[in-house]
């Protein structure tokens, strides 16, 4: 056999067994299957990409990340958003007391949380969860979490415990995050940057609460369900593959006014305040109710309590 | 200039015998690039519809990925297992095979990443965790540990046997003071990379069924366990189909270590059955799920209990000394003790954590078929690399031995 010869054999036996990888590949692609979900993903500036940690960027930095965030939710959604960044108002710690003799499971404050929040619809997402308990007991783990919405509340036998963020003072999730996408703001507030979340799901594992939500897909977010009025560290619309969480309505509360699930309470069982602030009523309630919190023996120091009348 | 001409023949010899072979490699490789591709178009689904392909949900949050992962960090570490006798005991059979097992270790180190990688929900992101550039929240969150020891552990399984082999082929003398030291250094690697992972889990004391001290020996012993059962499988492998003559001296050894971690295994698993289950309180309603079922709910009963008796099948026939030492029962032995810490530490460990939730709720998870193609793509991934490494490692131990074992065409 000549050297050519040679060659041509050994060129032609690689091409073979090229092929048959490409045939190998090929195949694969075909036993892939679909999976009938919808693709949805939004287009992105490149700058969205590459952009910073918000606690990182310089003031002009974030105001061009809120206009990229501002053109992208306009051509997303055909709607004008405002993002805001307002900042916490100095010497304020926001938290939260709730009556649970008041509460009487209507779920209002579910309903409104996801009214003013931007959450992914049909199915909701939701940031509250009432508990169903019979009366006599505490045990979370006999407690019914969705009880009918047409049967008639409060059930005899039965009372009711909403359970949201706590907005931990010593929040483990804060801790287990590799990337520091979450963190706890100095007004109290746990917030998470949804451009800088990388979606490992750690934090889910440490909350105590069950408090936090993970964007499975991309967000269903119907136009006229949008409400406008954002801020960047809660309820600006949000991208598949990102942890989110009650902000106790961040985007309000800076400005003065109630949580959305407070505002809803037909009865009246939610208190919420500055701690910081010896005249408010969340100080009145905590000096002078029997309040308890839930799990305390975590250490988590949550900023929200329950008592009763 | 010289050692950069060494390095590249080195390197171009190496290349040249990963890729030899006849029908039943290239089979084979056929076989597992087809899986490969699947696996990889598979994810490209996953990753353009979000991980609501997944069967995973804000109730169970991590699943079959995860659960690789923790099984495949402990294989990993297995490697150790071969690297104390064969460096520290100068045990020569030992010596011989020991990079095997490092090449093991390589595969195994890349599948548990890409398991990670694939279960993260934005992939795109990982630049984040660059120092300076992004933000490494070390050393409060315990990902960043894991992250730094698994890619050390892998940097350092593939520099010690590179070393040793660059060596060998030109026969030149490898600094033994070297060897030993990063030999020492990878055998408290191998134990902080499994540590870690159990800490992983340990760290959420929200989670009684993980917050527990036992964790981390358990992850240790099933890894002692698992691991160097599936290289003994390996190894008969090899010796059947006559590449390589291992030695049985070696396989007996490793046997006796795989008797002894499944014991030890066995033992902390009652620990932990009496602990959850004679007072059972609120905190061992997820052992309750995972062993009995919990009000209605039992996915998971059957399969942990197939691998428990996979698990007490295997010690009974690696306690007996006349079992173990057929070599045909001693390959079945491994194989259940392989399959049965695979259940025990992959899907029993991870998935009854999230259930019930910690404010009580019950919502059973099964992975989707998205799920198991990509988990299987991405073992198709590490079979590749494990094969070619021993198809490079074996001529090289062959070249250094000087006797004339197959490289045929």
């Amino acid at each position: 056999m000549t050297k050519n010869k040679q060659i041509q054999d050994k060129a032609k036996r690689l091409s073979l067994k090229i092929l048959g990888l490409g045939a190998a590949v090929g195949a694969g692609a075909l036993a892939s299957d679909s999976t009938g979900y919808p693709a949805t993903n939004p287009e992105k500036e490149w700058g969205e990409h590459f952009q910073s940690h918000y606690t990182k960027m310089s003031p002009e930095e974030v105001k061009e990340a809120v206009a990229r965030l501002e053109r992208r939710y306009k051509s997303q959604y055909d709607k004008e958003i405002k993002v805001a960044t307002t900042p916490p108002k100095e010497h304020v710690l926001f938290g939260y007391a709730l009556n649970i003799t008041r509460c009487k499971g209507y779920r209002e404050c579910v309903k409104a949380c996801t009214e003013v929040n931007n959450q992914d619809k049909n199915p909701n997402m939701e940031y509250i969860r009432v508990l169903e308990l019979d009366r006599g007991t505490f045990n979370l783990e006999e407690a019914s979490h969705y009880y009918s919405a047409e049967k008639e509340v409060p059930a005899p036998g039965k009372f009711y415990l909403p359970i949201q963020c706590h907005q931990c003072e010593n929040p483990p999730c804060v801790a287990t995050c590799p990337v520091e996408a979450t963190w706890k703001e100095p007004d109290g507030i746990v917030v998470v940057d949804y451009n800088w979340c990388i979606g490992c799901r750690m934090c889910m594992n440490a909350c105590p609460y069950w408090a936090r939500r993970f964007n499975w897909r991309n967000p269903n977010l119907p136009k006229d369900k949008i409400n406008p009025d954002t801020h960047y560290l809660s309820n600006r619309p949000r991208e598949k593959g990102v942890m989110e969480k009650c902000t106790f309505c961040l985007q309000r509360t800076r400005k003065g006014e109630m949580p959305a699930c407070q505002a809803a309470c037909p009865t009246g069982a939610r208190v919420f305040g500055n701690l910081l602030d010896p005249k408010s009523e969340i100080r009145w309630v905590l000096e002078n109710k029997t309040v308890f919190r839930l799990k305390e023996d975590l250490n988590t120091q949550p900023k929200f309590w329950y008592f009763s009348d | 200039m010289k050692t950069i001409k060494n390095i590249g023949q080195f390197t171009l010899f190496c290349a040249e015998h990963a890729f030899k072979g006849g029908k039943i490699f290239w089979g084979w490789i056929f076989f597992l690039v087809f899986l490969a591709s699947m696996g990889l178009f598979t994810y490209i689904e996953q990753w353009r519809k979000g991980m609501v392909t997944t069967g995973l949900s804000d109730q169970v949050s991590w699943g079959l990925y995860v659960a690789n992962f923790t099984y495949l960090v402990g294989v990993a570490a297995a490697a150790v297992m071969l690297v104390v006798p064969a460096y520290i005991f100068h045990h020569k059979e030992a010596k011989r095979v020991v990079i095997l097992g490092e090449a093991l270790a390589v595969a195994a180190c890349v599948m548990a990443i890409l398991f990670v990688s694939v279960d993260m929900g934005r992939p795109d992101r990982i630049w984040h965790f660059t120092p300076f550039l992004g933000k490494f929240n070390w050393p409060s969150s315990l990902l960043t540990w894991d992250v730094i020891v698994l890619t050390g552990y892998l940097l350092i399984n593939l520099c010690l046997p590179g070393y040793i082999l660059y060596h060998d082929y030109y026969d030149s003398k490898a600094d033994q003071r070297i060897i030993n030291g990063v030999a020492l250094l990878s055998m408290f690697w191998a134990i902080s990379i499994h540590t870690i992972t159990a800490f992983l889990f340990v760290s959420n004391t929200a989670r009684p069924f993980w917050h527990s001290a036992l964790s981390a020996p358990r992850f240790l012993a099933s890894a002692f366990t698992s691991g160097p059962a599936f290289i003994i499988m390996t190894f008969a492998l090899l010796h059947k189909v006559k590449i390589f003559h291992i030695g049985w001296n070696i396989i007996n050894l490793l046997a006796i270590i795989v008797s002894i971690a499944m014991q030890i295994n066995l033992v902390m698993l009652v620990a932990e059955l009496f602990t959850e289950l004679y007072n059972a309180g609120a905190h061992s309603a997820s052992a309750q799920y995972l062993f009995l079922g919990l009000k209605g709910y039992h996915n998971l009963v059957p399969i942990i209990w197939t691998g428990i008796l996979l698990n007490l099948g295997a010690a009974i026939l690696l306690m007996v000394k006349k079992t173990r030492e057929n070599h045909k029962i001693l390959f079945l032995a491994c194989a259940m003790a392989v399959v049965g810490v695979w259940i025990e530490k992959g899907p029993g460990f991870v998935i009854p954590g999230y259930i019930p939730t910690p404010i009580g709720e019950i919502f059973e998870y099964a992975p989707t078929q998205v799920e198991v193609q990509v988990s299987l793509g991405i073992l198709a991934i590490g079979g590749l690399i494990f094969t070619l490494m021993l198809k490079t490692l074996i001529p090289l131990k062959a070249h250094e031995l000087g006797t004339n074992t197959s490289s045929h065409g």
